[in-house]
């Protein structure tokens, strides 16, 4: 009933994946309110993570998780870089030491990544950025880690409220990033950012799953 | 698309490749993580200034390193902010004890990538100091937006804090320095075609062949207005009246004038560009004391204009005319 180090990576490896199959798809989204880059600067960064958890042995799961946040940080460039590296090392602060990570551990590791991701973007929620998927994704872990849920049931609500933010973005205007230079333009189109980041928590789910 | 290259994949790497081969007595070249570094770096007891932002706006950065401008540069894939660790090692390679200065363009990934790298820093013990220029005049700075992005104060500000290093300032002073530059300079913007990025071979936005875009960024992005397309007279008033309204300049004001080409746009009309901002300057009362003409910072093979105005000091006049050494820049 916990997320271990062998579940990381697989999270990880089956990621990178997803964001190859979706780098066009990123790439168009990202054309229509920002610089067209998302979905290359993702793909690039996912697979030199890949590579650095391959050379990374151990169970530490806050080590896996720096190792990918380092290797995010270093490889997408843009404000995915920064943002994307810094959930991960917030999150592998978090978990520091720890080889299996209960409903309240991965929540805990979550809402540390998430608050880094505030503390480096200044993000605030409507703002039509990841933040908008990743606070109410961290919102549904704690309302289950209260139902007294199980870990599976509480990942898949996580990813669904992800999912959700995610389609909230689409009438909101744009006050971050390049996005927030259209203006009203930025009204009407999915937040390239929220999009890969609920991609990230379903997976999540979907490769954590039949844990709960 | 036609581009005269060999890899789509390979565009910056092999750019780089040319720099370092071309300007050994300027530049030397660390390739992973990618550093354009002065070749003398670093010197002893000089303020380190770096720079750095995505491939696409050659010379800048990396054609102004050298002896009095830029101590390293940090390119970027094209268009995408450059990483930290870049960043990281550019200010250990240029730190000669007296810290070093960035200067970050105002683009939320070159800021956020410029911050980690500033933490990374301070973890080296090195002393940094970050001035972020935004003088943009075509965006509106705003609490909603990411605010006014850097442009063509950027080389200015380079070339006069470059001045100023040389000349034993501290950390405190350059940077003081960098952003006073910043507050009393002003840009503005505008395309006649779009760019093609090498990675998605496509037009970054389309243009009617009778249609110009006012407000242009230096990523291709769309700018504020399109319009038809007018003469160079209406074009540079357009431009230069946003500019001088905003600071604003006034009657009696001595200015730098730079006109910058974004790549695509022919030295002869940048020349015409030139003579319409010296007519409308001077019925303004505004006297042009220093110029920069050129194609300096640009967007790929986009074709048009930037004009950016400076306001002018004895102490920016001096450090602007001082030696620099570059190899994009030269002259002393």
């Amino acid at each position: 009933m916990s997320v271990t180090a062998s579940h990381i990576r697989a999270w990880i490896g089956g990621y990178a994946t997803v964001i190859a199959e979706h780098r066009t798809e990123l790439v168009r989204l990202d054309t229509a309110i920002g610089d067209g880059d998302h979905g290359t600067n993702m793909d690039r960064g996912m697979r030199a993570a890949v590579e650095r958890l391959e050379a990374t042995d151990g169970d530490d799961i806050g080590a896996l998780l720096k190792a990918v946040g380092m290797a995010l940080v270093s490889k997408v460039g843009g404000a995915a870089g920064p943002l994307y590296g810094t959930l991960f090392l917030q999150m592998g602060s978090a978990a520091a030491g720890r080889d299996a990570l209960d409903l309240a551990g991965w929540a805990d590791a979550l809402e540390a990544g998430v608050k880094g991701v505030q503390a480096r973007g200044k993000a605030e929620p409507e703002d039509k950025t990841m933040v908008d998927a990743l606070l109410p994704a961290v919102a549904a872990l704690r309302a289950a880690e209260a139902k007294g849920a199980g870990l599976g049931d509480a990942l898949r609500s996580s990813a669904n409220a992800a999912e959700e933010g995610m389609r909230a973005t689409i009438p909101l205007e744009a006050r971050k990033g390049r996005a927030s230079y259209l203006g009203p333009r930025s009204v009407g189109h999915q937040d390239p950012g929220a999009t890969s980041t609920q991609l990230l928590l379903r997976t999540a789910a979907e490769t954590f799953a039949g844990e709960g | 698309m036609k581009k005269l290259i060999n890899d789509p994949d390979a565009v910056v790497r092999e750019a780089l490749e040319g720099i370092e081969a071309a300007h050994r007595d300027h530049v030397r070249v660390i390739h992973d993580p990618m550093v354009i570094v002065r070749a003398d770096a670093p010197v002893q007891g000089k303020v380190g200034i770096i720079s750095g932002g995505g491939s696409g706006h050659e010379p800048m950065h990396g054609g102004f390193v050298g002896r009095g401008m830029l101590d390293a540069a940090c390119p970027g894939e094209v268009f995408t902010s450059p990483t930290p660790d870049q960043m990281l090692e550019a200010t250990k390679a240029v730190d000669g004890g007296a810290g070093v200065l960035h200067i970050v363009k105002n683009y939320t990934g070159d800021v956020l990538n410029f911050e980690m790298a500033a933490d990374l820093a301070k973890g080296e013990e090195i002393e940094v100091e970050a001035v972020v220029t935004n003088d943009d005049v075509a965006v509106q700075d705003s609490l909603y937006t990411a605010g006014r992005r850097g442009v063509g104060i950027t080389v200015i500000a380079e070339k006069i804090c470059g001045a100023a290093a040389e000349d034993g300032q501290s950390l405190a002073e350059v940077a003081e320095l960098c952003r006073r530059v910043n507050g009393q300079g002003r840009s503005m913007g505008m395309a006649l075609s779009p760019c093609i990025t090498p990675g998605s071979g496509q037009p970054s936005f389309e243009l009617g062949d009778d249609e110009m875009e006012i407000g242009i960024g230096i990523h291709g992005e769309p700018g504020r207005h399109r319009e038809a397309l007018a003469p160079a007279a209406a074009v540079v008033d357009r431009l230069a009246s946003a500019i001088v309204e905003d600071l604003p300049y006034e009657s009696g004001d001595r200015v730098l004038a730079f006109v910058n080409g974004m790549g695509g746009t022919p030295l002869i009309e940048l020349y015409i560009v030139y003579r319409e901002l010296d007519r409308f300057l001077q019925g303004r009362g505004i006297s042009i004391e220093r110029r920069l003409i050129g194609n300096y910072i640009t967007s790929l093979e986009m074709a048009g204009c930037s004009i950016t105005l400076l306001k002018l000091d004895d102490d920016l006049t001096r450090l602007w005319d001082a030696p620099v050494d570059t190899p994009a820049l030269r002259w002393g």
